[in-house]
């Protein structure tokens, strides 16, 4: 195209400034990316990108310090709300979020993630949900469903032997000090929408002050589940969507007439 | 007629998942088979006439590699100048 002709043109759409230049090291096709991508948007449109600590997961996004042009912390497994907590109750001013996967918040952090909507921390959880541990090789896990084939299970997820998905949202939804907890997924332009969204509630309820809030994302592992990232969604919308229902589970009274 | 749309792909970033090309309302997206990004993936591109700037390409694109442009709206301009 050119130059002159771009001139007459309106940008609509350009990389968040909250993203770093870095490369992911991401599988083509994961949505991991777009909710990095989301994150980033949301942090460039309420302006908290010089006061923004994120905590990283140990998981697939354990590089996500790399890819963020805010502040970052690593957290050991499973304790990134922990470290979230001590953050915020140093820095009190600053918006602390956490982004984790669904081995780090669901399996080894369970204990770390009840306690810290219990004490209603005011922090915000990014909470990616694709029903496999992806960085170990696609090993069964808490979210997996039910005769769902993985290298730990080859002959599909047996709920006589290892039980039943964990549903994060509902139960976090119980605790009093939750103030924002929703499910979305990430399977299409329009859910995508409403995801950002949410992301954007999440980060308003920790800027008043109404207690802790996660968002959960059903996701996509084109690699672990074995198929390509497009039938990766369509298996999301079939699937997962059935199991893990998207909706709202807990909001705030003060979030619920907020205007974004 | 319809708004005038323009998209850019980094290849840099453009990992070849082709979520774009399945999402395009107008299906003006594909992959270039004779080029190769530095990270080894054929890269989207803009094949034909017809994008829009609808913005889904970039909504879905994991990578943040899509940089869209639409056309100014001239009618607009006019009438807020009158």
């Amino acid at each position: 195209m050119m130059l002159a002709e771009k001139q007459t043109m309106d940008l609509i759409y350009q990389r968040p400034e909250s993203l770093s230049d870095a490369i992911t090291h991401y599988c083509p096709g994961c949505t991991h990316g777009i909710a990095h991508r989301l994150v980033a948007e949301v942090i460039d449109e309420m302006g908290l990108r010089e006061k923004t600590i994120g905590v990283a997961p140990v998981g697939c996004s354990v590089f996500a310090y790399n890819y963020f042009n805010t502040d970052y912390v690593e957290a050991a497994h499973g304790r990134a709300p922990a470290m979230a907590t001590g953050i915020k109750r140093v820095l009190p001013d600053r918006t602390v979020y956490t982004y984790q996967g669904d081995g780090d918040l669901a399996s080894i952090g369970m204990a770390e993630i009840m306690h810290v909507a219990a004490r209603g921390e005011n922090i915000t959880v990014i909470f990616i949900n694709n029903a496999i541990y992806g960085m170990t090789g696609g090993q069964m896990a808490p979210t997996t469903l039910p005769g769902m084939r993985t290298t730990s299970s080859p002959n599909g997820r047996d709920v006589e032997l290892s039980g039943y998905p964990i549903r994060m949202s509902e139960m976090l939804a119980t605790m009093d000090g939750a103030g924002y907890i929703v499910r979305r997924s990430l399977h299409n332009p329009a859910n995508i929408r409403k995801a950002k969204k949410a992301i954007r509630l999440a980060f308003e309820t920790q800027e008043h002050g109404l207690g802790f809030s996660m968002v959960e994302l059903l996701s996509s592992c084109p690699t672990n589940w074995k198929v390509t990232p497009n039938e990766a969604l369509t298996f999301i919308a079939d699937h997962m969507v059935p199991v893990f229902p998207l909706d709202d589970f807990k909001v705030h009274p003060a979030i619920a007439n907020l205007k974004v | 007629m319809p708004i005038k749309g323009w998209i850019e792909v980094n290849d840099l970033y453009c990992k070849g998942c082709e979520l774009c090309v399945a999402a395009c309302p107008q299906n003006v997206l594909a992959l270039d088979l004779d080029q190769l990004t530095p990270k080894g993936y054929h890269p989207a591109r803009l094949i034909t006439a017809g994008c829009t700037g609808c913005n889904i390409c970039a909504i879905v694109c994991p990578d943040a590699a899509i940089t869209v442009y639409r056309e100014a709206r001239q009618k607009n301009k006019v009438a807020i100048n009158a």
